[in-house]
């Protein structure tokens, strides 16, 4: 359209140009004639350029194209798997949360840092925002980490909400999708339901009472969700989960990487077990029920612990329930156990042979790599009978020269036992496939794996949960022992609850469970159980009982006058 | 009747009557201005009904041979009306009126042209002869200090770094600050000046309140300027060919310490295997990476008529070299303008067509921080073969550190970036006068802007910057693609009717425009410098564009009532398709009111004051630019090839969808504005004064939403509100004005300042606590300096109060706890201080005598803060001393502070960066004509960042959004130009 009137406009002011004098008069009617024309027809132009405001991106499809059949569910359930395994979709600088750098937005990440760094487990030597601030225990609600691990979390409870919209019978009808494929859908959607109750008991665990939306909610319009109360999510929760877990996959059935019924059962196990912490109430049988379903459910615990933290750690592997999968080349994220591998070794001038020079993340498998941040308290290796793995093979330290167990600044990395715990090696020694970085790990993290159960079935067992065994449970506190020992010499003759949260320390350290376990014994805020530099004394100090529950982050409490604030903060 | 003018009367019917008696014959006389009788150069003398025509030279005289039938002359001048005189016997004297003092000067306004004295809104005109002087090859440079209330910071000293534009200060948060640019008519899709050559520019009109911007609607929320290029001018061929030579060198080198300070400081403070890595060099690095450049700016202009259709051609060549090494800039440039006017002068053709031709190859301005950081006690080479025999920080003999510094010369000779720029942009307009009605004008303007932007990078493989633990994916070897197709078609009828009856003036306008951009882009893996493959690099598409379009309808009336009170009312409407159908159209309405004050009787006859005026508007003008432009649609996006999730043995890429808001819409500024335009003294001193409030509403800004309820937890929304309010004044003065000598002088103040009233999707009290991050720094991951906060200024700095010692010293770690609670964490933080000045100052001056003439722009800016990243990030022990295996250097701060650990959110790093800059001084003498009249030349030697008074330490107090990571210096530029006309 555009053109044309271009062409036709120089056209007749070239005719006029060549014989202007002349033409003048002779066509005073064409010319009174052509101008209003042209007025008309550019109005007429005008109005049909309005459909060009319907401009729409390119590379991109819409919601209708996306779940039009059954392959679009499958990718569209990765894609909320991607909540958890991915920082963003566009590579491992994107993410899906603003207000927090991409990379520490990552799920694992936060939930680390969360866990951990609050903890005897862990130190960081980075003056990151917010990051001090958790072992300093001062943290606020407007700390990145905080609003990080909240909105993470929130941001796949979103997409399964969006997720379960799609996935009724009446949608899938009105789709035409029947037969295996609704029946995989059903399946899709179960596993939707069970992430939502993961992410939901992160939120629980962590902030308490976080808002609330289901599926009921439209993603899209504005509207201002509400909070729960922590024991109504709880109940909300655990309700999900055992409705849910009816219609996943059978145990070990599954794609690796996609939860089961396993999953759900272990994560009923976690919760009941904590459920005094959340609700009051204890709920030790039900803890007892379900660790017992995961446990007769054919895993089994794989022989050598340290190669539960490597880049092969996906393949032949009888212990974990679930995990998320990384890749050092298709998925790669700056958290993960990128993050916990990176951040715990240096990329140093360090020649082989020299003092220091374990602590080189070529060692790690990331010769790139290497960011010297996270290590542990000295309190960790002394839950040891030595720090390293001669006695216990759990002791991955580097408690090697030019390392001090002392922290005198929190900031010197070499202050401080380095964890190598996670590593991109593989079970045979070798780096995982190299990649272009030399940075990205493989390593996948285990998110449930027999030893808990096996923990929480001895802890509930002993605080007096029926159904439980108290021979059993000895039995497999010292299955765990012999993992270790490589004999029967660290077997336990009787356990006491003590017991049970050291060994917990001792096998699930760094792992994102020390927070919940300190709070569970009453060891996380108050003056009973100090480490060096507990709310940012070199000693160690307690603090405020507030500090057991996160603040809902001031980003949320702003944007949605719903919400209230934490006691304390 | 006087004897000349009766002969003429009766020769004429005798050489109409004998044409072929008709003979040439010379004609000779001299063209004065009226005002003070000063004789007038390249004033065009043309025979009236041919193409036959010659210019005046610098005494004003010219000397013509015309057909003996030829009667009349034409006699004209840019800036002044046009004289026809008879031609007879002997000297013809001419006298050229002003048309300043006769019409009163024309201002371009949008869509149409205004008298200067009848303006209703606040409008500021550059014209070339006011411009900037001296090496400018970013056109917008021009302008640069010469408008109150426009600021324009260069990004830097890199050849072909454009420059922040503000005009009052803009008017948004997260939707753009930059004003509309309308070259010839055809607005612009984004302030992108690059490829324009700047000898192609005859005048920048600026308009700042809304009475001016609203005809504009919703891009004219920053403010519009209008730029208009040169035209021909009838008469025979005059060629103009400029040339400059200009070498440049940086002023100062960003303050480190030296080598034996560095020496010194290790010692003291590092281990002795910390003193075992230093080298036995003593190396400056700023001295390694920066250079005298040499630049050569060529122009060649030809102006004339073809046939009656005068032309304008001009051409550039410029060569451009960085002071940082390995920069280069070439630009050729092509302009040619045609003006024929058609059907009796009823038809005005305007083509311009523009064209430029850029390759560049950009250095690796990383050199720029890691000279500040490199070790410098180590030398530039290592004397082995490795890393191209540069020294670099290993962990072995052959792999680099990955966590140190890179050798800065390094970073320059090992990176070759060559960037090739094609770009055309230009116009047809048709004006055309009714023949029915010579009081209604239809205007048809059609403009397309199109360019295409390819590039290679190549690193070899031995480089230490693009190290890879896997051999062959060493090194790199990049392209990229991309450009951009922009359509406008603006399509107006204007009626301008005086009816004397009434005393009144009618000037109508109604239009219709239509803008589309249309940018593509082709995405390409990377490869190594062996061309392998980068894993994970290939693009899930291998192209991919984007579209918007802009559709406009807009009507003006400007009433003007025996020339003393104008009324002006405007509405537009705009239709985006960044909005959905339901949001789309936006209307911006606005209203004026003038009063010329010196036309009332009291004031006619005044000696005083010659000019008074009073303008008084308040419009509504819209935002859309500078958001996404599909943000109220919930489309999905695949997932990159390196953010697959792994099912079983399979990856997936899956498709992500967007955060939306369905119900976006324009964001929009009421500015309401009053101002006085004054004239002393016959106009001696004129200028204008005005004070503006603004309003934003709707405020497009990126805030947090209520989680649960999007795919994300920040969204571009209509939230809030933005308050911004200032004075602008300027001053003009012709102190001296004669013959011989004149003497002006121009001056101009602004003060603005910004409040942000609102900004959550929530009405709650607690909204008032919002503080949004934003100003990312270096150092550490993810820190931020700055905040949006609800009463607070945009980008207010957002830090810790540091507490010094009693003689002055900071000391490490210790701030005020704000809220007493005995933890220093993120609620001690305040707000303190902000980058925008509320002050901003121009000065300028330029004196002739006789033959020579100086001019000198200095400006200055009160009250406007820096963070001094760099200090801030690298002056710490903790950085010259790191237990990771290498040294690195430190700025100078560290001398001061002592600081072991970064202390990211001291204030101590938010400095008071006022400054006064002299950006030009420059001196020319006009030889004047030379062999006969043949030649006319003018000689000029200019001086460009003259100096720099600020208290500021870092790189450079004029940085746009006030974070410094060390400036691409911004050169001291000598100049010599040649100026010859013939």
């Amino acid at each position: 359209m555009f053109y044309i009137h271009v062409q036709e406009l120089s056209h007749w002011v070239q005719t006029w140009d060549s014989n202007h004098m002349k033409f003048k008069l002779r066509n005073m009617k064409n010319i009174l004639f052509k101008i209003p024309l042209s007025i008309i027809l550019f109005t007429a132009m005008f109005i049909s350029c309005s459909k060009d405001l319907n401009r729409l991106p390119a590379n991109s499809v819409f919601t209708d194209s996306v779940y039009s059949n059954a392959a679009g569910y499958k990718l569209q359930l990765a894609n909320v798997y991607a909540g958890y395994v991915l920082t963003g979709s566009n590579g491992p600088g994107s993410s899906d949360i603003a207000g927090v750098d991409a990379g520490t937005s990552d799920f694992i990440r936060c939930l680390w840092n969360v866990q951990e760094l609050s903890t005897d487990e862990a130190v960081c030597a980075w003056g990151d925002p917010g990051v001090p601030d958790f072992h300093n225990m001062s943290w606020t609600s407007s700390d990145p980490i905080l609003i990080g691990l909240y909105s993470r979390s929130i941001y796949q409870i979103t997409l399964c909400n969006d997720y379960i919209t799609h996935c009724t019978s009446t949608v899938l009808q009105s789709k035409g999708i029947t037969g295996t494929d609704a029946t995989n859908i059903g399946i899709y959607n179960a596993e939707a339901r069970f992430l939502r109750a993961f992410q939901y008991s992160v939120l629980m665990d962590a902030f308490a009472n976080p808002p609330f939306a289901t599926e009921t909610t439209p993603v899209g319009p504005l509207s201002f969700p509400k909070q729960i109360s922590r024991a109504n999510l709880f109940t909300y929760v655990t309700s999900e989960l055992l409705s849910c877990s009816s219609a996943m996959a059978a145990p070990r059935q599954n794609e690796y990487g996609r939860a089961d019924q396993a999953a759900a059962w272990a994560l009923l196990a976690r919760l009941y077990l904590n459920a005094g912490v959340y609700t009051g109430t204890t709920k030790y049988d039900s803890a007892i029920i379900y660790a017992n379903k995961v446990i007769s459910a054919g895993y089994s615990l794989h022989p050598h612990y340290a190669n539960l933290f490597k880049a092969d750690n996906n393949l032949n592997n009888p212990e974990v329930i679930m995990a998320i999968p990384y890749d050092g080349l298709n998925t790669q994220t700056y958290g993960g156990t990128t993050f916990l591998v990176n951040s715990a070794c240096v990329n140093s001038t360090y020649t082989a042979g020299s003092p220091g020079y374990a602590m080189s993340s070529a060692n790690y498998g990331v010769p790139s790599g290497g960011w010297g941040g996270n290590r542990a308290t000295a309190n960790l290796p002394a839950l040891f009978p030595t720090a390293d793995t001669t006695v216990d093979k759990r002791g991955i330290f580097l408690n090697t020269t030019g390392v001090t167990s002392t922290i005198n600044s929190i900031a010197t990395f070499s202050q401080g036992i380095p964890v190598v715990k996670f590593t991109n090696m593989t079970s045979a020694g070798v780096q995982a496939e190299p990649t272009a970085g030399g940075t990205f790990v493989s390593t996948d993290f285990p998110l449930f794996r027999l030893a808990e159960q096996y923990l929480i079935y001895a802890e509930a067992t002993l605080r007096g949960g029926a159904g439980g065994n108290a021979a059993t449970a000895l039995n497999y506190m010292n299955l765990l022992r012999q993992r270790a020992y490589g004999n029967t010499s660290g077997n336990f003759a009787s356990i006491a609850l003590s017991d049970i949260l050291n060994e917990r320390g001792r096998e699930l350290y760094w792992e994102c469970f020390r927070r919940t376990d300190l709070i569970r014994y009453g060891q996380f805020t108050s003056g009973s159980y100090l480490w060096p530099w507990k709310g940012g004394v070199a000693s160690g100090t307690g603090v405020d009982g507030h500090y057991n529950i996160y603040p809902i982050p001031v980003t949320d409490l702003q944007a949605n006058s719903n919400l209230t604030q934490n006691t304390g903060y | 009747m006087n004897f000349k003018r009766l002969l003429v009367l009766l020769t004429l019917p005798l050489m109409i009557c004998l044409p072929a008696l008709a003979q040439d014959k010379i004609v000779t006389g001299k063209v004065t201005d009226s005002k003070d009788g000063s004789a007038l150069a390249n004033a065009t003398v043309s025979v009236k009904g041919t193409s036959i025509a010659t210019q005046t030279g610098t005494d004003g005289t010219f000397k013509i041979k015309v057909p003996s039938s030829a009667t009349t002359l034409v006699i004209s001048s840019i800036g002044f009306g046009n004289v026809e005189a008879a031609i007879g016997n002997g000297n013809i004297q001419v006298k050229l009126t002003s048309t300043s003092a006769v019409l009163g000067e024309v201002v371009v306004i949008g869509y149409g042209t205004a008298r200067k004295k009848e303006l209703t809104g606040s409008i500021s005109t550059v014209s070339s002869k006011d411009f900037q002087e001296g090496s400018i090859t970013s056109a917008e440079q021009l302008i640069q200090g010469k408008v109150a209330g426009v600021s324009i910071t260069p990004g830097g000293g890199q050849p072909g770094s454009g420059s922040t534009i503000r005009i009052r200060g803009g008017a948004s948060l997260n939707a753009s600050n930059d004003p509309l640019v309308v070259i010839d008519g055809v607005p612009l899709s984004s302030v992108n000046l690059q490829g324009i050559n700047p000898s192609d520019i005859e005048t920048f009109t600026v308009l700042k309140d809304a009475a001016a911007t609203a005809i504009y609607g919703s891009r004219a929320s920053n403010g519009v300027i209008i730029v208009t290029t040169k035209r021909g001018k009838s008469g025979k061929p005059v060629y103009n060919f400029t040339t400059q030579l200009s070498g440049s060198g940086i002023s100062k080198e960003y303050p480190v310490l030296s080598a034996a300070q560095f020496r010194n400081f290790v010692n003291t403070n590092g281990s002795a295997s910390q003193a075992a890595m230093m080298g036995t060099a003593s190396t400056d690095w700023q001295k390694q990476i920066y250079q005298t450049a040499i630049t050569t700016d060529n122009n060649l202009s030809v102006t004339g008529a073809f046939k009656n259709i005068p032309y304008r051609i001009s051409g550039e060549y410029l060569n451009q070299t960085g002071v940082l090494k390995t920069d280069n800039l070439q630009r050729e440039a092509l302009s040619i303008s045609l003006t024929p006017r058609l059907l009796d002068n009823h038809l005005k053709v305007d083509i311009n067509v523009h064209g430029s031709n850029t390759d560049q190859r950009n250095a690796n301005t990383g050199a720029i921080g890691n000279a500040v950081s490199f070790d410098p006690t180590q030398p530039v080479t290592s004397g082995k073969a490795t890393f191209g025999g540069y020294y670099e920080w290993t962990t072995n003999d052959t792999t680099p550190n990955s966590l140190s510094n890179r050798n800065p010369v390094a970073l320059l000779q090992q990176y070759n970036a060559q960037n090739h720029a094609l770009r055309s942009f230009g116009n047809i307009q048709l004006d055309y006068k009714a023949h029915f009605l010579p009081d209604l004008h239809a205007n048809l303007n059609l403009g397309y802007d199109v360019a295409k932007y390819t590039g290679t990078t190549q690193i070899p493989a031995y480089a230490a910057q693009s190290y890879n633990s896997v051999p062959n994916l060493r090194g790199a070897n990049n392209q990229y693609y991309n450009g951009y197709f922009n359509k406008v078609m603006e399509f107006y009828l204007n009626y301008n009717k005086d009816i004397k009856s009434i005393k009144s003036n009618i000037n109508a306008v109604a239009g219709t425009g239509y803008y589309d951009n249309y940018y593509h882009n082709n995405n390409y893996a990377n490869y190594s410098a062996s061309n392998v493959l980068e894993p994970g690099s290939t693009p899930v598409y291998p192209n991919s564009f984007s579209e918007v379009t802009l559709e406009s309808y807009y009507g003006r009336l400007i009433y003007t009532y025996n020339s003393k009170y104008i009324l002006m009312g405007s509405v537009r409407t705009d239709g985006s398709s960044r909005f959905g159908p339901s949001y789309r159209w936006g209307v911006f309405p606005s209203g004026a009111f003038t009063w010329r004050i010196n036309q009332e009787n009291f004031l006619k006859n005044s000696k005083v004051i010659s000019d008074l005026k009073l303008r008084i508007s308040d419009g509504i003008t819209g935002n859309q630019d500078g958001i996404g432009f599909y943000n109220y649609l919930n489309y999905y996006s695949q997932s990159g090839n390196t953010s697959q999730v792994n099912f079983g043995n399979n990856f997936y890429n899956f498709w992500s969808p967007s955060a939306y808001a369905a119900d976006l819409k324009w964001e929009e500024t009421e500015t309401k504005d009053a101002g006085i335009d004054f004239g002393f003294f016959n106009n001696r001193i004129t200028g204008s004064i005005d004070y503006y409030y603004k309003k934003t509403s709707n405020l497009l800004a990126t805030v947090y939403v209520p989680t649960l309820t999007n795919f994300g937890n920040q969204l571009t929304r209509n939230v809030g509100n933005m308050t911004d309010e200032g004075v602008d004044l300027n001053i003009n003065v012709a102190v001296v004005k004669n013959k011989n000598f004149t003497w002006d002088v121009g001056f101009n103040v602004a003060y603005n300042k910004f409040t942000i009233t609102n900004l959550s999707v929530s009405q709650d009290s607690l909204a008032k606590l919002v503080n949004y991050a934003v100003g990312g720094i270096s150092g550490g991951t993810g820190n931020t300096i700055q905040v949006h906060s609800v009463g607070y200024q945009p980008y207010s700095f957002y830090v810790l109060q540091q507490v010094y010692t009693t003689n002055g010293k900071p000391i490490e770690g210790a701030y005020v706890d704000q809220n007493r609670d005995g933890i220093i964490n993120q609620s001690d933080l305040i707000h303190y201080k902000s980058p925008f000045a509320p002050f901003t100052f121009g000065f300028s001056t330029g004196i002739t005598y006789k033959k020579w003439s100086f001019s000198t722009v200095l400006r200055a800016s009160i009250g406007n803060y820096m963070y001094n990243n760099a200090a801030s990030n690298l002056a710490v022990t903790r950085n010259v001393l790191n237990p990771v295996g290498f040294l690195q250097n430190s700025p100078s701060a560290i001398l001061n502070t002592n600081f072991y650990n970064n202390q990211f959110f001291s204030s101590y790093y938010v400095e008071n960066a006022s400054f006064l800059k002299m950006d030009n001084l420059s001196v020319s003498y006009n030889v004047g004509a030379l062999s006969n009249n043949k030649y006319r030349l003018r000689l000029s030697l200019n001086y460009q960042n003259v100096f720099t008074v600020t208290k500021y330490t870092g790189s450079d107090p004029e940085i746009y959004g006030g974070i410094d990571n060390v400036l691409y210096p911004r050169p001291r530029i000598i100049t010599l130009g040649a100026n010859l006309g013939f």
